[in-house]
């Protein structure tokens, strides 16, 4: 059902991940996931080395976070972040490159392992691991199945449906053996053994690449499926793969599914089998005027400007730069904002590509309604919240939206249908706070 | 550097423009066009032009003096009322009633509403539908195909299929013996028969439509529901008496059921926006077709059931609504 | 022929004789069935209210409010905001109850990021509500506490008693409009619209700024932002002035009008409306007096 087809300038697609060097200091702000922030345990002064635990995640939702590079904690403070607010972050200023004991920093694959599936959750909450495709939801929450619920397949989304970005298909070209391993240690997690790997036709190389290292791993397999916008959605890929739909309101769990990115999948082994926190990822740094699109393999709390200097510099005409893909990520305001654990792009846009066109009267062409991948009246919900009547828009299901851009990319009258929809999705969220107590 | 932009997300936009699919739209009726030409020779261009012409100056009075607003006379929907009203009558109509009828067209159809998007009414429909009950005489004059003319004025004029059928059924007389009267199939299909400007060439709007399917600017669920349910119910009463109904092929391809079925039924505005909706809207359209054309006073229907069940719409989206992600579990 | 009329009319007479009655019996009894008593209080202490149905009373229009109040048999808790005293008076009359004396307010914009003191650094484009823009970023000025200036409280205003400054992209209130409904200080996402003491003569002074970023930061984006030195705390004797979260604020109850804060504060951020010139104090006071805010 529905879908949109965006040009997709993968730019970056050949180019292999390179190390970056750790930058001069670091901004590491302590809400990088979904939930309750981490609690800081370090101070200013402190020493500290990369890979050491320097805030704790302690609510139920919420993850650990951990040193990215080595030296002195110079203070605790408020950073702004991609929408320009300012968030508690810790603030390092990097000394040498010392990295805490236990970790492995070869390269060489480890494939067994012997830990139960409560060791393995615990190694995966305390290296901090989070959902890397975007949502950064904490990793081990969703490797718990609650009680009364059972999983039957571990979907493994390596779709990278959003145009320009590359770092899942560079990680996946790479480090196929490691997704591999840590799959399979997220299906033992989990009890479960079927895993899926879902890749769309638009990536043939690691379609071919990842079916033949598949082949060693029980109970894994690789799934191309048709290129659309958005089918990385966790719900959209688990009805692709499996035809199951998660009902309205509920987790994939409800239909016995439990979706991992790649790159989770792969800091998944890092932690496991290396006691690697998650301390750096892969970013691609992007865009049409770019000098060297790159994916880059960064510490977290790098500042952008250091990427976009790595990839060449920022071309004198960029209208805008976007954290994350370019139909979901967010327009950044400041460019000193740090990476973090859900960056997962760079993208530049010129000054022609940033501006929306102009908007016209709604034609009623009903292209919103067609594309929308959760079966819903884009047009109806606008214009309901634009009248402020959030009860109708509740009605209209709302709250099933998942920002996903479709309807405003498609909009040929150029109408700022998210934009009112995110409105209304706020006041019905309200509402239902509201109503719960 | 200048300043950054911020906005909301996505940051991509579709090349498609509303202009862009109104030009297509355009585009897509020119065989139409040029067949009607081709047999109605010069009046027919006139006529096509004053109606552009005409719709697009009166939008842009009314946008520049009346409503004060943006205009908008080139985005391309004034173009398509205008092309839409000349094919909707006959090609020797007297060029002020064409005005008229474009005045009512874009006036009373569509700015009245609140101009592109909002109108309730196909304007075009509304425009031919206005000049058939106030000039009946002149709206059903239809000049006989001849190739390529460029007399404008001692057409001959003769009766249109659909007419022959009404009439001679009403006298008592046998569809076999009316269909002597008529062009074949063939020729119905090219377009060799009496009719308005634009309806005549079944296989030049087939073509149309292809277009505009490949293209999607519209989807096939209200033509095909409009021209199957058209169809169907014609059959049903063929079946029952061939000597008093005429075939479905024969409704198919006379008067201005193609133009109706994917030009104007399938108008954005005026149309549901579901699926389900859609081919509601078109079984509706095309029983009430049928049933003016066999039962009504008028020889022909396309544009009243069009019009009614446009008012049906709102109520329409209403009802049918798109199948939900997530609201029937599938499972398996 | 006559015969005929005469049944013609005589059958359309009786017809449509007995469709009347039935409907009339009809009506009759579904009128009896779905009676709504009303209290006739009700009308009247709505005749009485201004009848603008703007709201400001927090129901949904003057009948609403006269329902409530007829409901609870009091005014406690009850306000009309645009009627004001007298309305509340009045009703009061006509109930016979008691009305208290309600304090005027009006709102008050608490931000002078205007495009000269926080100058934009980024530029906004899409849907010009305060909601998504709040929802978004910052700020195009970059101030996570400032003003927004798309206008979502000139928009919620009933009274027109708001406009947008096209030139310093800031809502100015106009106190002789305004009736302290508080339509505004609700939509405005950032709560910087406060409802304050009207004051004598109009006369009001507060800190123009909820800026409760440490001073430096707060000034990178502002130059007219507060940064919470403290020095207009130290300044007033009556212990007006609170300091919380880098920020002053300045209780109207308490506040005596007296004039000494403002010239002390180095941002200028604390403002005076309605007052006279200064006489005294030199120049820069004198600046002040000008351009409130410079």
């Amino acid at each position: 059902m529905g879908g949109v087809h965006p040009p997709e300038n993968k730019f970056a697609e050949k180019r292999s991940v390179e190390r970056l060097e750790p930058p001069k200091s670091v901004a590491i702000p302590l809400s990088q996931h979904l939930g309750a922030p981490a609690k800081a345990v370090v101070g200013k002064g402190d020493k500290v080395q990369a890979g050491q635990l320097i805030a704790k995640g302690e609510a139920f939702i919420s993850a650990n976070i951990h040193a990215s590079v080595s030296g002195t904690v110079a203070k605790i403070d408020g950073v702004i972040d991609a929408s320009g607010y300012r968030k508690k972050a810790i603030l390092i200023n990097v000394e040498g490159d010392e990295w805490a004991e236990g970790i492995e920093r070869d390269e060489s694959l480890i494939e067994d392992s012997n830990l139960t599936a409560e060791e393995i959750i615990k190694k995966v909450y305390d290296k901090g691991i989070v959902g890397m495709g975007g949502a950064t939801f904490p990793s081990h929450v969703k490797l718990k199945v609650p009680k009364g619920k059972k999983a039957e397949y571990l979907i493994i989304n390596g779709v990278e449906c959003e145009p320009c970005l590359t770092a899942d298909h560079r990680l996946m070209m790479e480090k196929g053996q490691e997704i591999m391993v840590g799959a399979s240690l997220q299906m033992k997690a989990l009890g479960v053994d079927k895993a899926i790997i879902g890749i769309e036709n638009n990536k043939p190389d690691a379609i071919a690449h990842l079916s033949k290292i598949a082949a060693g791993y029980p109970g894994i397999s690789v799934e191309p499926l048709k290129v659309k916008y958005p089918q990385g959605a966790e719900k959209q890929l688990i009805k692709a793969l499996v035809n199951r739909e998660v009902p309205s309101g509920k987790l994939p769990i409800e239909v016995g599914c439990v979706v991992h990115n790649v790159g989770t999948a792969f800091a998944v082994y890092e932690a496991v089998q290396k006691n690697k926190p998650l301390i750096e990822r892969v970013v691609t740094v992007s865009g049409s005027s770019v000098k060297k699109p790159s994916n880059f393999m960064v510490r977290i709390g790098t500042p952008v400007a250091e990427l976009i200097e790595a990839a060449g510099g920022l071309p004198d005409d960029t209208g805008k730069v976007v954290n994350g893909g370019p139909m979901m990520g967010k327009a950044l305001n400041d460019l000193n904002v740090p990476v973090t654990k859900g960056t997962s792009g760079i993208l530049i846009f010129t000054e022609k590509e940033s501006s929306r066109p102009p908007e016209q009267n709604c034609i009623r062409c009903a292209r919103c309604l067609t594309i929308c991948p959760m079966g819903l009246e884009p047009y109806l919900l606008s214009s309901l919240a634009e009248k402020q009547r959030f009860q109708d828009c509740e009605d209209e299901r709302i709250m099933d939206c998942m920002e996903c851009g479709s309807c405003l990319y498609i909009c040929p009258s150029g109408k700022p249908l998210l934009d009112h929809i995110r409105v209304g999705k706020n006041r019905v969220g309200q509402m239902i706070r509201e109503r719960s107590g | 550097m200048k300043a950054l932009t911020v906005s909301g997300s996505p940051h991509f936009h579709t090349e498609q423009s509303v202009s862009k699919i109104m030009y297509g739209v355009v585009f897509s009726l020119v065989p139409a066009m040029l067949v009607s030409f081709y047999f109605f020779g010069l009046p027919a261009i006139l006529i096509t032009l004053t109606a552009v012409v005409s719709c697009m100056a009166f939008e842009f009075i009314i946008q520049k003096y009346l409503i004060k607003g943006p205009l908008t006379i080139f985005d391309g929907s004034a173009m398509i009322t205008g092309v839409l009203l000349a094919f909707n009558v006959p090609a020797n109509l007297p060029f002020g009633l064409v005005v008229i009828g474009s005045a009512v067209a874009i006036g009373m159809g569509k700015m009245t509403f609140g101009g592109l998007g909002k109108n309730p009414f196909n304007p075009a429909l509304v425009g031919r539908v206005f000049l058939m009950i106030s000039f009946p005489v002149q709206m059903t004059t239809y000049p006989e195909p001849t190739a390529f003319t460029t007399k404008l004025t001692d057409a001959v004029t003769g009766p249109t299929p659909l007419t022959i059928i009404k009439d001679g059924v009403g006298r008592g007389e046998s569809i076999s013996s009316l269909m002597m009267q008529i062009p074949d199939y063939m020729n119905l299909m090219m377009g060799n028969l009496g009719g308005s400007v634009g309806e005549i060439s079944a296989i030049a709007l087939i073509l149309g439509g292809i277009y505009m399917l490949l293209r999607k600017i519209i989807s096939w669920h209200t033509p095909v529901a409009f021209l199957g349910s058209a169809a169907a119910f014609s059959a049903i009463f063929w079946l029952i008496q061939p000597e008093v109904y005429p075939d479905p092929v024969f409704h198919l391809f006379t008067g201005g059921l193609m133009l109706g079925a994917i030009y104007m039924a399938t108008d954005y505005a005026t149309s549901p926006m579901a699926p389900r909706g859609m081919i509601l809207f078109g079984v509706g359209c095309g029983l009430l077709t049928i049933i003016i054309r066999l039962f009504g006073a008028y020889p022909e229907g396309v544009a009243f059931s069009i019009l009614i069940m446009n008012a049906f719409v709102p109520l329409i989206n209403r009802a049918f609504k798109p199948k939900r992600f997530g609201e029937e579990v599938k499972n398996g | 022929m006559t015969e005929f009329l005469n049944e013609i009319t005589l059958f359309s007479v009786i017809s449509l004789g007995a469709i009347g009655g039935v409907a009339a019996i009809v009506l009759y009894m579904v009128a009896q069935k779905f009676k709504v008593i009303e209290d006739p209080r009700i009308d009247k202490v709505e005749e009485l209210l201004p009848g603008a149905n703007c709201g400001g009373c927090g129901l949904a229009g003057c009948r609403a409010l006269a329902e409530a109040i007829v409901k609870a048999e009091s005014l406690e808790g009850f306000n009309c905001p645009p009627g004001g005293n007298d309305v509340m008076q009045d009703i009061a009359k006509a109930m016979g109850w008691e009305a208290g004396e309600k304090t005027p307010m009006i709102a008050v914009v608490r931000c002078n990021g205007t495009r000269e003191f926080a100058p934009p650094k980024v530029r906004y484009e899409g849907l010009m509500t305060c909601a998504f823009a709040h929802s978004l970023f910052a700020g195009e000025g970059g101030c996570p506490y400032g003003c927004l200036g798309c206008g979502d409280c000139v928009e919620a205003c009933n009274f027109d008693a708001m406009y947008m400054d096209q030139e310093t992209g800031l809502p100015v209130i106009l106190d002789d409009k305004c009736v302290a409904c508080g339509a505004c200080v609700k939509e405005c996402p950032r709560n910087i619209i406060e409802m304050r003491k009207k004051g004598k003569k109009d006369r009001r002074i507060f800190v123009s700024c909820i800026n409760e970023e440490k001073g430096g930061l707060a000034r990178k984006n502002c130059k007219v932002a507060c940064i919470g030195c403290g020095r207009c705390v130290k300044e007033c004797k009556f212990d007006a002035i609170s300091m919380e979260n880098n920020l002053a604020y300045i209780d109207f109850e308490k506040c005596t009008l007296c004039r000494k804060c403002p010239p002390v504060c180095p941002t200028n951020a604390i403002h005076e409306l309605n007052f006279p010139p200064r006489k005294q104090k030199a120049e820069k006071a004198a600046a002040k007096e000008k351009e409130p805010g410079e």
